[in-house]
């Protein structure tokens, strides 16, 4: 039997940031938002009929205020606003998440290879990198959504696109402050591949920063669908949109204003905790820039 | 100097040529023909097939991007589908209420962000520098859409304080210019925030306040001058964020400027104008990113020796 007493040894770094983190109150806050939010988007159609409750028209019961059968009133064309809200996060979150995955691999990958190669290959990449940058992000989402229709696909495309360079960047700079270090030339010297040097040892360094540049890229990814819906060129009726619906309830602006209240709400909601808790990250993965 | 401003300038060229090449490319591969959207629905196929020669549709892609730029060097973007006019006298008109409307927004954005930055610092940890920073996330995190409709509804409809929309007077962009501004004002408050705790903690500072001088003064003639060189840059970084924010701004308060016309000739197909627009927003952009890392040397003397 081992009797041997536990010595105070030093944790995992990963042990290190959760605790961090766990004691910074606004970014827990923003983190129990967020699982929240996932939770009612995960679980909606439990508690909803999304043809018959979301999307169906109910004309006889169209314009009610919140009442204790519609909890927070009900839209132009009869549907409950709460359930097309809490369908409206799904849309949010997929896009946001799915948008800056793909952002994340490309961007990445991009920045990665040129931090690490340099040379010409990190000057082709980072010019090109340069064009895209150069284009308001929105601007750009516009176009796209414009030109090639705004259905949720095409969106996901313009929205990564535009937000590709600013990983390449934050990938790039990272990689080209761990790549000078000593362990990584020590793996060189015992023979180890490029690839392996790159996914074993430089990307799981330079991912900090990345962490922190996600979680604050998902909360603009879902604040710029719902500028482009509003606008009309996201993602369009009947689909459950926070950013279309509040621009439906713009006709109802004087007489029935929570139509366009609540939706507002729900997207402050998501886009604060999403900052709380990146916010938080920031603080908790790196002590010193607080 | 001179040097590397000309080499900057020079290196905008294939920024920009990328740029419009790019925005090209995408609008020709959209779905619809030019010609049937300027002639309508009426139009017999003859009148179209003479349209798309006159236009010189039928070239292949790359002539008429080639066409397109060789008008550009001569200030020349073309000919707008649905007004028939050149694209360049539509977008100056535009010009003024997009101007205003982003001044007024980074006025309302500096005014309220510096001395929020300022007070959050020196009161690092209390109670102030909590609500500092609160209303700064919550500047982050509001959509400038609905701030605005906000805005209107209350300060326009029920007080009547101030227009509801056009763009005729000064009043007209106080309500677009707070909704537009009080996005960026947060990213400038929570900025001058982090640099003024970073230069409150310097030797410097301490020397001056150990030889007596009182602390007001300390901050505004010693720690502010210091800590406010990365606002600058912050702040020049924001504007290309009001370029794209007026966008929903303009729409939102029914202003006739440049953000309006993209969104209504986006719907109208009309590419030239699109194209137009954005070259001018993205050269926008360019010039004041230069200009702020300008200004940055300008103010920094430690950065001027360093590249100057």
């Amino acid at each position: 039997m081992n009797m041997k007493r536990k010595s105070p040894r030093k944790k995992g770094p990963i042990f290190e940031v959760a605790r961090r983190l766990a004691k910074n109150k606004s970014a827990m806050i923003g983190l129990a938002i967020v699982i929240l939010l996932i939770v009612v988007a995960v679980t909606a159609p439990l508690f909803y009929s999304y043809d018959e409750q979301i999307i169906k028209q109910n004309i006889g019961n169209r314009l009610q205020s919140p009442n204790a059968e519609n909890l927070l009133g009900t839209d132009a064309l009869g549907r409950d606003l709460l359930g097309r809200i809490i369908y409206g996060s799904r849309i949010s979150l997929y896009v946001g998440f799915t948008t800056v995955a793909f952002a994340f691999v490309v961007g990445g990958t991009l920045g990665a290879l040129g931090g690490y190669f340099g040379g010409i290959v990190d000057n082709i990449i980072m010019r090109f990198m340069d064009i895209f940058l150069a284009i308001p992000g929105t601007l750009f989402a516009i176009t796209i959504a414009a030109a090639l229709g705004s259905n949720i696909r095409n969106l996901i495309l313009a929205l990564a696109i535009s937000s590709v360079p600013g990983f390449a960047r934050i990938l790039r700079s990272s990689v080209i402050t761990v790549r000078e270090v000593e362990y990584i030339e020590a793996s060189r010297a015992i023979g180890a591949s490029d690839a392996r040097i790159i996914l074993n040892h430089v990307i799981p360094n330079a991912l900090a920063p990345v962490i922190v540049h996600t979680t604050l890229n998902v909360a603009t990814i879902i604040l710029t669908i719902a500028g482009l819906s509003f606008l009309g060129l996201g993602i369009s009726a009947p689909t459950p949109e926070w950013g279309a619906m509040l621009s439906d309830g713009r006709t109802y602006l004087k007489t029935h204003f929570y139509m366009s209240l609540f939706p507002g709400v729900a997207i402050i909601m998501t886009i604060l905790s999403l900052n709380l808790l990146g916010d938080g990250l920031r603080d908790a993965l790196d002590p010193r820039l607080k | 100097m001179w040097k590397y401003i000309a080499k900057r300038l020079l290196y905008m060229i294939p920024v920009l040529l990328g740029v419009t090449l790019i925005v090209y490319i995408i609008m020709s591969v959209a779905p619809g023909d030019p010609a049937k959207a300027i002639l309508g629905d009426q139009a017999t196929p003859d009148a179209i097939e003479q349209l798309r020669e006159e236009l010189g549709l039928d070239d292949p892609l790359l002539v008429q991007y080639g066409r397109y730029v060789k008008g550009l060097v001569r200030g020349d973007l073309g000919i707008s589908y649905k007004s028939k006019g050149p694209v360049i006298d539509e977008i100056i008109a535009r010009v003024p209420t997009t101007l205003y409307l982003s001044l007024s927004a980074t006025i309302i954005a500096v005014v309220i962000a510096i001395p929020l930055g300022i007070l959050a610092a020196v009161k690092q940890n209390t109670f102030i520098d909590g609500l500092s920073m609160f209303i700064a996330l919550i500047g982050i995190s509001i959509p400038i859409f609905w701030l605005g409709l906000l805005l209107l509804v209350y300060f326009a409809q029920e007080l009547r304080w101030f227009p509801a929309s056009g763009a005729s007077s000064w009043k007209h962009f106080v309500l677009p210019g707070i909704a537009l501004g009080f996005h960026s004002m947060a990213s400038i408050a929570r900025i001058t925030r982090s640099s003024m705790l970073e230069v409150i903690r310097q030797d410097y500072i301490r020397t001056a306040r150990s030889k007596g001088m009182p602390y007001k003064q300390v901050i505004t003639k010693h720690a502010l001058p210091n800590a406010l060189i990365p606002t600058i840059t912050v702040t020049g970084l924001q504007i290309g964020a009001l370029l794209a924010g007026s966008v929903l701004t303009e729409s939102v308060f029914s202003l006739p400027g440049i953000g309006r016309l993209i969104i209504n000739s986006i719907q109208g197909r009309d590419i030239p104008v699109v194209l137009g627009c954005i070259l001018v927003f993205t050269l926008t952009f360019s010039i004041i990113n230069l200009l702020v890392d300008i200004l940055y040397a300008f103010v920094d003397p430690r950065i001027r020796a360093q590249y100057f």
